[in-house]
């Protein structure tokens, strides 16, 4: 079976100032895989993030979307062929109503030409959308201002966000994280959904064990490089991993 | 006396806030008369006032309505870029200084009439005015509010250096309106019209999109909205507000100079701003309706009105910094009534 490779990063490298962000890493996506990014804090798994959607440009390397090169384009347009992300740190706008966020997405030029010019009921299709996503449309729940919502719908906003450009591949930057147990297990299986969709999904995340009930293959990181790659079980059995992630010295706490 | 006091701690004070249903849909008002009167009376009072204003005034005070019909218009442009687009824009008075000299400039130079320059000064000025203000459209907050100040500053100067459009003299002899009621309802209706279009257009997709780039710009980008282009539409709409302030001013005074790129237009429609409440979009207007003939009032302290504006303005930043029109409204769908306990 032929599949198609997606996204593909080659030996993206970058630097601030003397701290090396990310060197040498490399990374292939087909259509429809969910991949995960690990890695202990500052090994650079939310610059990878930004390197591949344009927030931050690399100082070499080369990020290829369906066979071209969309390094040094500028995040919208890099959006607009269908590569998004969420945030780390939740942006939604918090001025607006839940439903009203996705009136921009939704007015985005891919929408647009995909639609044909016409729009429609932009309101109801941002309705039917959080609706999908686990916004109770019985309870108000969309209409509900941004910035009264509790975390888990912001969480859940930003993933809506992604959605509504209706996107091929989707990077979910610590979507869990600040999540409660009960919060994680309604979201796992919207993703889920997702990728039985044919979205192509990058899942950055901490949070091991929900991950690895998602993810078939994962990539870890540790100071910029790639330490490992493979199925979740063989990497996290690999020493230089548990060591990076554990520190040498310390026995493994838990399970 | 002891007793009284007594009694009147006895008593406390009721508040009734009517639902943000209320306040935020219109539909609300559908349900009855009452209804409807009780959300149109304040716009009802507004356009009715600004449109009897002519007649209750003199001379004197008419032409101050007309500069502080000026002044709400920049008030305006002011307070939808910064609290609906997140730019802070001091260059007031380039978007004046601008529409100002080529209204002035095809009037005395190609002998057009006012009715041809000023449509023509508004467009092409704000054409202008947002070109010149691209290359600062990257910066955000305080980095763009200061490289907007230098335009106006920059332009005097190369207009005194090179002694072009009249040098200092500035160019004279304009063709003027035929009366003082044209004078007036000219601003006083575009005021409004731009008053109650830019109330829709916030509201509209397009309003939401610019709200949301103020909100969090990052976000729009990885929507695959190209916030630059969403910045020069609002920019283009704010400088063409500002350059129609600027062409209806030297048709009115009949004469164009270095004057109209003057701090005083950048400077008061921000404290107008900060008075009549941030993102309000009526209240800078009010705000400016106020100050305005306020600062003419205090003409006898010559240079000294520029320390009443400040302290104005620290009045309000320290006493409601919420601004004039949002206690207004909050107060106006507040029902208060005392109460025995």
């Amino acid at each position: 079976m032929a599949v198609e490779t997606l996204l593909q990063v080659k030996e993206i490298t970058k630097s601030f100032g003397g701290v090396q962000a990310i060197l040498r890493v490399n990374l292939e996506l087909e259509r429809g895989d969910i991949l995960g990014i690990i890695g202990p804090n500052g090994s650079g798994k939310t610059t990878m993030v930004n390197l591949i959607t344009g927030f931050v440009k690399p100082d070499s390397g080369e990020v290829l979307f369906k066979g071209k090169t969309i390094t040094g384009k500028p995040p919208h347009k890099i959006a607009d062929l269908g590569v998004t992300r969420t945030f780390q740190v939740m942006r939604p706008y918090y001025s607006l109503p839940a439903f009203k966020n996705l009136i921009v997405p939704l007015n985005s030029p891919r929408i647009r030409r995909t639609a044909g010019g016409k729009l429609g009921d932009k309101d109801g299709v941002a309705i039917d959308i959080l609706e999908e996503i686990g916004f109770e449309r019985d309870a108000y729940v969309p209409y509900k201002i941004a910035s009264s919502l509790p975390l888990g719908y912001l969480k859940r906003l930003e993933l809506a966000r992604c959605l509504a450009l209706k996107p091929e591949v989707i990077i979910c930057d610590e979507i869990f994280s600040g999540l409660s147990m009960s919060e994680i297990s309604t979201m796992i299986p919207v993703i889920e959904r997702l990728q039985m969709d044919g979205i192509t999904i990058i899942m950055i995340e901490h949070r091991l064990r929900e991950l690895f009930r998602l993810v078939n293959r994962i990539i870890v990181l540790n100071f910029g490089q790639k330490l490992a790659e493979g199925k979740p079980e063989e990497v996290m059995a690999k020493p230089e991993v548990k060591e990076a992630y554990l520190g040498t010295g310390a026995g493994y706490v838990g399970s | 006396m002891p007793n009284e006091q007594l009694t009147s701690r006895e008593r406390r004070r009721e508040r009734l806030d009517r639902g943000i249903k209320v306040r935020t849909e219109g539909l609300y008002a559908l349900s009855s008369w009452k209804e409807m009167f009780y959300l149109l009376a304040p716009r009802i009072v507004l356009i009715l006032g600004l449109l009897v204003a002519p007649f209750l005034l003199d001379m004197y005070w008419q032409r101050v309505l007309c500069a502080a019909g000026i002044y709400a218009l920049l008030a305006l442009s002011f307070d939808f870029l910064a609290a609906y687009v997140g730019l802070v824009c001091l260059g007031g008075s380039f978007f004046i200084g601008s529409g100002a000299y080529i209204s002035g400039l095809l009037n005395a130079k190609m002998g057009w009439a006012p009715f041809l320059t000023i449509p023509i000064a508004t467009v092409v000025g704000a054409i202008v005015s947002t070109l010149v203000l691209l290359p600062c459209l990257r910066l955000r907050g305080i980095y763009f509010a200061i490289t907007s100040f230098m335009f106006p500053l920059l332009t005097v100067n190369v207009i005194i250096a090179l002694n072009i459009f009249g040098g200092t003299e500035g160019i004279s002899a304009l063709a003027t309106y035929p009366n003082p009621w044209v004078d007036q309802y000219l601003i006083l209706s575009v005021v409004i019209v731009s008053l109650f279009t830019l109330r829709r257009l916030v509201n509209e997709d397009m309003g939401l999109i610019l709200r949301s780039i103020k909100d969090n710009d990052q976000a729009v980008k990885a929507s695959g909205i190209s916030i630059l282009s969403y910045k020069i539409k609002a920019v283009f709409i704010a400088s063409l507000i500002g350059c129609f302030g600027g062409a209806y001013l030297s048709h009115l005074y009949g004469w164009v100079g270095i004057s109209q790129f003057s701090l005083d237009f950048s400077i008061l429609p921000i404290a107008a701003t900060v008075m009549g409440g941030m993102g309000t979009l009526v209240g800078p207007v009010i705000g400016a309706l106020i100050l305005t003939p306020l600062s003419e009032a205090l003409r006898g302290f010559g240079q000294l009105r520029v320390v009443l504006y400040c302290l104005i303005l620290i009045g309000f930043i320290v006493y409601k910094p919420e601004g004039l029109m949002n206690y207004l409204q909050r107060k106006y769908h507040q029902f208060e009534h005392w109460e025995d306990v």
